[in-house]
């Protein structure tokens, strides 16, 4: 059953219609890890949305110790190296629980240059119980076949030596083809616990 | 009465779905408020399992006295008492009305160290009729009863000396304990006027 008004039709087939004013803010997809090697976003990433938000939430490593990274990684069509090139910048903030460590600085070892390897989004994430990652990062017009494709991303860590590390990673995808598809994952281990959820921005 | 098309509900109970993601909660406007407090099961309030992250927004909020910080604390009880372990960090920066100054500098004075007392948000409030702060902060699967739980805020602010303040801060409530209210006050006076928003993220 249909609601027309006025000439306008509100509803149908079991859908709000499309010209109907909702919010911007769109949940596409959630992924939920159990001790998965990757989180993958393998379709919905489209020229739907000028903007593609993720939301990573309370993402556990399998894995504690200081070369771990939770990173991520694009690629375009039904490709799956997710080996894209990008070129980024990392800085943080980062404070110890025993207040003997306090600082903003750039992380060099964090960024890459024209580089294709995961790109870190929070390293040395804690792996007790208790310690996680939670974040924001936002996709820009991924389905440009004009320009490259920036990136903002900033997260809240529990680094594993008991640091809060405030983390901010920017860059872009030197690639004018579109982009289809996002991986997560951790370096030297799995994604234990947590989910990550994907929106597309009006 | 509900209204189900093709085999989906599009509303009942009173509510309907039209797939936005972002969900306006509550708003508090302060007038001469000693605190601003947002309570689960209070007054029209939802902090709970409900969402996986909640944002605040803050418009205009100005001190009744100068030069006052503004903060804000948790609780775990309903409200009943503030206080839950917090380490965050603090950066920002700045620049004068005249030009003459501009840093980007971590604080130490700002931040915490596993401590139960007011978290700053804003710092050096300025009390002229036209200074006020403005900004947004998420906190992140405060329901969750294994993780800490963070949080990410960010600030712009008209500090008394007139400088243009652009403050970072985040951390974690080193609890795994579920957090159920929050609440905002100045370290001296009241809040004299401004509004602060709580909104859901599905």
């Amino acid at each position: 059953m249909g609601i027309i008004s006025n000439g306008t039709t509100l509803l149908d087939a079991g859908a709000i219609d499309s010209g109907i004013a909702s919010g911007a803010m769109v949940l596409l997809s959630t992924l939920t890890a159990s001790n998965s090697a990757t989180l993958d976003f393998t379709s919905g990433i489209t020229s739907t949305y000028k903007e593609y938000m993720f939301k990573y939430i309370n993402v556990h490593p399998s894995a504690n110790n200081t070369s771990t990274f939770f990173g991520f990684q694009v690629d375009t069509g039904t490709n799956t190296n997710y080996a894209q090139t990008m070129t980024t910048t990392h800085f943080r903030g980062a404070h110890s629980e025993a207040d003997n460590h306090a600082t903003v600085q750039v992380g060099a070892d964090r960024d890459q240059a024209e580089g294709t390897a995961l790109q870190s989004l929070a390293y040395a994430v804690g792996g007790n119980a208790d310690e996680c990652i939670s974040g924001t990062m936002s996709l820009f017009d991924p389905a440009s076949s004009t320009f490259v494709k920036h990136f903002l991303s900033r997260a809240n860590v529990y680094y594993e030596a008991d640091i809060t590390m405030d983390s901010f990673t920017a860059g872009y995808v030197n690639t004018t083809t579109a982009l289809t598809r996002v991986r997560f994952k951790m370096t030297g281990g799995n994604i234990e616990s947590g989910i990550i959820k994907m929106y597309g921005i009006v | 009465m509900g209204l189900i098309s093709n085999g989906t509900t599009i509303f009942d109970a009173g509510a309907i779905s039209l797939g936005g993601s972002m969900t306006f909660i509550k708003k508090l406007t302060a007038s001469s408020s000693a605190s601003l407090q947002f309570i689960h099961g209070s007054s029209g309030v939802v902090f709970d399992s409900t969402y996986k992250e909640y944002v605040f927004t803050f418009k205009n909020i100005h001190p009744q006295t100068d030069n006052s910080s503004l903060t804000f604390q948790v609780s775990t009880n309903g409200g009943t008492s503030y206080g839950v372990n917090t380490t965050t960090t603090y950066f920002r920066g700045q620049h004068e009305e005249d030009g003459s100054s501009s840093s980007l500098t971590y604080v130490g004075s700002d931040d915490i160290a596993d401590d139960t007392g007011f978290i700053p948000l804003s710092e050096d409030c300025g009390n002229d009729n036209d200074q006020n702060c403005s900004g947004i902060m998420s906190i992140f699967n405060p329901a969750d009863t294994t993780f800490v739980k963070h949080w990410l805020h960010n600030m712009s602010a008209m500090q008394r000396n007139d400088y243009a303040f652009n403050e970072f801060m985040g951390g974690y409530f080193n609890t795994t304990s579920a957090i159920n209210a929050v609440k905002f006050e100045f370290g001296a006076g009241a809040i004299d006027a401004g509004d602060i928003c709580l909104y859901g993220i599905k």
